[in-house]
């Protein structure tokens, strides 16, 4: 069966797939979505885990999509509602002290001495939280914009790197020293030079970590601190109010429906349970794909929401690159180290020091910064933490629709859980959720008795359900050496990969994953630019 | 029986990938200067005692003049030790799409028992080595080298690992488990065929066949580096020394002699054949980025295919050659008979305006020319330009600087129709 032919096809419907493909059908072009799973949104989709109670079941949390991107698409025409905006970030203590991050100040509940803030953690706080606010803000272009080459005479790649050291400049003498001191330093010191609250560090240290092979004390984590945070301030546009998480109506996959809908609306096709399997070359230049089924479709343009690796040595193969290339995305780092939970719940969960309002926000386990880091040894040699480090959401707080009446739903994510566990994850699989429930249980007396069903999806898991080589949220370890101009290798960091006619627009892209879609908006800027 | 002085092969399969990569042990890096299986025999007709290292094994450069060796070559019949040229075996149903990703060149046409001469680059397009690809059965090859290749082999392996059952892609140094000895000159097919190797005659150039002598196997390839009618070849390193035996005996009327890599320098250079880290240097050791060589560049245009399937490279390569290439290997022929070597050129017998140097040079006493190759800058290499060498003489310990007319010749200088001809004549 052969025969449909289209501009451009998409292959994987997750959230950046469906953003190109909405953009490209805006281009003009004709354009095919091929989503292997029987539901589009890749790794942003909302599944039943236990009869009744359903759960964004990778990403459970907005905080990088930018407003703009939400207009632009007119999701909220095409179904999307928030559940919450603006969620608070509480940290709790083992003790039943808790500290909630304000964007301008703290504020500690229950029993305020346990957070153990003091007067001058409480008086540094406003100027921390500013400082970085500002070097992110400088950093937020980088996001949006497509990756430079460099040594080129294009006029674009040197009006973007002229507009990189612009944004850093016109921060002033004061903030750009700060940001080339702390830039390349690990998080655990510039904690430790801030605050004197172990709690704190350790809340403050925790989006440093997330989603990440880094310890607070690996170099470069304040590197991916500043990331997040200049995704959040892409999300909020210019006003800056801490991490701006939101929580979709549905949970995530709600948001990728309205993105699908959004990409038909613009003329777009999309097709689920559609595997392709192998990429076709024709004359050096990739001229479709071939389904699973046996059906090809041919597309002067294809484009990649899958990751690199997978992309570039599975579907389209080593035969068709040069072996330099071909060794550097096979050197990638994609492997995860963060495994999700979900609890069924019989009831609403509570939280020492935690009020009923804070809970439908974020609830951070990471006492101090010496536990991220103990936690994060045990994954350096294949092992999982003992005493893991989780970030807890309660969607049905906010958002009835996920559970029967009364009950509840508790999502989080846990680090670490090392993608190739020693042990293999058949065996540590059970332990290791035990070790999660009781390490939340110990912050949530009473927990364990209430949980009627319980998930964990290891990043092996992760890598077979969502179909991530390595389980990774970002396809490919977010560091400084896989970023920007090399993200995912140099050769392909413009999203035209070395064969023609083949492009890239996952989260193994620049600027990442985190469901932001900025790399599936810019993918289709360059399809778009150079099929013009 | 094998060489007494290498051990078994060991096994190392990197955790990730089902490629087997075989090294001997002890591994050459260990061992200062291994002896080749000849090197009893090329000790005793060694009258200089004059030794040089060769990719880790000691070997003869000259045995007894590079006058005498050098007209062996072109008048008789020589014996050269090629043991140390670096070989590997690629085997396995996944060896002809890994090779063809490889080189330049389509090894897709390349019949069983034949030989090709290929180059392989790096992305960029630029030249690593280059070297000889036999096709020794369906799914079995040899890869000769000038240097060792093992790193840029195991990551040209990536994604061609895929086994089918037990048939996996294996890549093997063999260089210490093969003996090989390069028997040039007009009377190679007489004595060879003196000494026993009946059908040899038959022997089409670039085809391989494997003989029966005296109980000895002995895989003959037509094949060689100097331009001439010649043939290697390859036996079990155990064999190495009744092989020379017999050779030398049937030689013996037709002036067999062992010769050493000087006189085979001169030999090279007449047939316009290139030498590693001579002529160009591999992407893969040079630290100056414009050091680096494409096989454009080098006048191997002709081994480039970009008709066949992808290779490594290609995309470089052809964006080159639709700038066309900045500068050309090409031969030259200067006036005189003071060889040029590293002769600067110019455009202008002044010498104001330099447009390349000579990489190789010799007094050709065949050809009766001065001739050497040079690395010419764009537009100056074309055939029939007139440029100018440098040369400095040391006369005496004076040192002397000739401005001598050179002219772009095309090559190879030395290509005798005897080379091709089969069955060969019985010189």
């Amino acid at each position: 069966m052969s025969g449909s032919r289209y501009d451009c096809v998409v292959v994987g419907g997750g959230h950046n797939g469906l953003v190109c493909a909405a953009y490209l059908a805006r281009g003009g072009r004709s354009v095919l979505v091929l989503e292997a799973a029987d539901e589009v949104g890749g790794a942003a989709v909302t599944r039943e885990f236990a009869p009744g109670f359903r759960v964004s079941a990778c990403a459970h949390l907005l905080h990088s999509m930018s407003g703009a991107m939400i207009h632009d698409l007119q999701l909220e025409d095409h179904g999307l509602t928030f559940s919450a905006r603006e969620m608070p970030t509480v940290a709790l203590a083992a003790d039943g002290g808790s500290v909630a991050l304000g964007a301008t100040s703290l504020t500690a509940n229950a029993n305020p001495l346990s957070s153990g803030v003091t007067v001058d953690d409480a008086a540094a706080y406003p100027g921390y939280v500013a400082l970085l606010n500002r070097l992110a803000q400088a950093l937020r272009p980088v996001l949006d914009s497509v990756p430079p080459r460099l040594g080129t005479d294009a006029w674009a790649d040197k009006r973007a790197l002229l507009q990189l050291g612009w944004q850093i400049r016109r921060l002033g003498r004061h903030d750009m020293r700060e940001l080339l001191r702390i830039g390349g330093m690990n998080v655990f010191d510039l904690l430790k030079d801030n605050f004197e609250s172990p709690l704190l560090q350790g809340a403050l240290a925790f989006d440093a970590i997330l989603g990440s092979n880094f310890g607070p004390r690996s170099p470069g984590s304040v590197f991916t601190l500043l990331y997040r945070l200049a995704g959040a301030t892409a999300a909020q546009g210019k006003e800056v109010s801490g991490t701006p998480l939101s929580q979709p109506t549905g949970g995530l996959g709600a948001l990728s429906r309205a993105l699908s809908a959004a990409a038909v609306a613009a003329g777009a096709e999309v097709r689920t349970n559609a595997a392709v399997e192998r990429i076709i070359v024709r004359d050096h230049r990739a001229s479709g794909v071939q389904l699973a089924s046996g059906e090809t479709i041919t597309a002067n343009t294809v484009i990649s929401n899958v990751d690199p690796q997978a992309t570039f040595l599975r579907l389209l193969g080593a035969e068709y690159l040069d072996a330099g290339f071909t060794r550097r995305v096979s050197h990638l780092r994609t492997r995860g180290l963060a495994a999700k939970l979900h609890l069924a719940l019989d009831d609403l969960p509570r939280f020492s020091g935690v009020s009923e309002a804070s809970l439908g926000g974020r609830l951070l386990i990471a006492p101090s910064l010496e536990y991220l880091e103990r936690a994060f040894n045990h994954s350096k040699y294949g092992e999982f933490s003992n005493a893991p480090a989780i970030e807890i959401t309660v969607p049905t707080v906010n958002d009835r629709t996920l559970a029967p009446a009364g009950k509840h739903v508790l999502s989080a994510v846990v680090q670490y859980a090392p993608y190739a566990l020693k042990a293999g994850w058949d065996a540590g699989r059970e332990q290791f959720a035990n070790i999660v429930v009781d390490t939340i249980e110990r912050y949530s007396p009473g927990l364990g008795k209430s949980i009627i069903s319980a998930q964990l999806l290891t990043p092996s898991d992760i890598e077979r359900e969502f179909r991530i080589t390595g389980g990774h949220w970002h396809h490919a370890e977010l560091a400084l050496d896989q970023f920007f101009m090399m993200r995912p290798v140099p050769g392909a960091a413009q999203y035209q990969t070395p064969v023609d006619g083949l492009y890239l627009c996952g989260a193994g892209c620049h600027p990442g994953g985190g469901v932001m879609g900025t790399a599936g908006r810019n993918a289709a800027r360059q399809v778009l630019g150079q099929a013009a | 029986m094998r060489n007494p002085d290498v051990n078994d092969g060991v096994v190392v399969a990197a955790a990730t990938s089902p490629a087997v990569v075989v090294l001997p042990t002890p591994p050459h890096y260990v061992q200062p200067l291994l002896k080749t299986p000849f090197h009893n025999r090329a000790r005793a007709l060694s009258q200089l005692d004059s030794f040089v290292p060769w990719s880790g094994y000691t070997t003869v450069d000259v045995f007894t003049s590079v006058e005498q060796e050098y007209f062996a070559i072109r008048n008789a019949t020589t014996l050269y030790d090629l043991t140390p040229m670096v070989k590997y075996r690629v085997a396995g149903h996944s060896a002809l799409p890994f090779l063809n990703r490889l080189v330049t060149r389509d090894l897709s046409k390349l019949q069983v028992g034949r030989v090709a001469y290929c180059v392989w680059c790096d992305d960029a397009g630029h030249l690593i080595d280059d070297g000889t690809v036999f096709r020794l059965s369906e799914n079995e090859y040899r890869l000769c080298t000038a240097e060792r290749q093992l790193d840029w082999l195991l990551s040209s392996a990536i994604g061609f690992e895929r086994a089918i059952g037990d048939d996996r892609l294996v890549i093997e140094e063999v260089t210490d488990q093969i003996a090989a000895l390069a028997m040039q000159g007009p009377t190679s097919y007489a004595v060879l065929a003196a000494a026993g190797l009946s059908g040899v005659e038959r022997l089409k150039p670039f085809e391989i066949e494997t003989f029966e002598v005296d109980g000895v196997t002995i895989t003959v390839s037509r094949t060689g580096f100097t331009g001439d009618l010649g043939y290697e070849l390859w036996m079990d390193p155990g064999h190495a020394e009744r092989v020379w035996d017999i050779l030398m005996a049937a030689g013996q009327t037709r002036g067999i002699r062992p010769i050493g890599s000087k006189a085979l320098n001169i030999a090279r250079i007449e047939a316009g054949f290139l030498q590693p880290n001579v002529d160009f240097v591999s992407s893969a050791h040079t630290v100056l980025l414009s050091r680096d060589r494409s096989p454009l560049e080098l006048g191997l245009e002709w081994l480039v295919d970009f008709a066949k399937p992808y290779f490594t490279g290609r995309r470089a390569l052809v964006e080159e050659k639709r700038r066309g290439a900045a500068r050309r290997l090409v031969g030259l022929d200067i006036e005189g008979d003071k060889p040029a070597h590293n002769a600067l050129l110019y455009s202008d017998r002044a010498g104001r305006k330099e447009v390349g140097s000579v990489t190789s040079a010799t007094w050709s006493p065949t050809c009766k020319r001065n001739i050497a190759l040079a690395m010419i800058d764009a537009p100056h290499f074309q055939v029939g330009a007139t440029l100018w060498a440098d040369i400095y003489l040391n006369r005496e310990l004076v040192w002397e600087r000739r401005m001598a007319r050179a002219r772009v010749v095309a090559k190879p200088f030395f290509a005798p129709e005897r080379r091709k001809a089969t069955p060969p004549g019985s010189y």
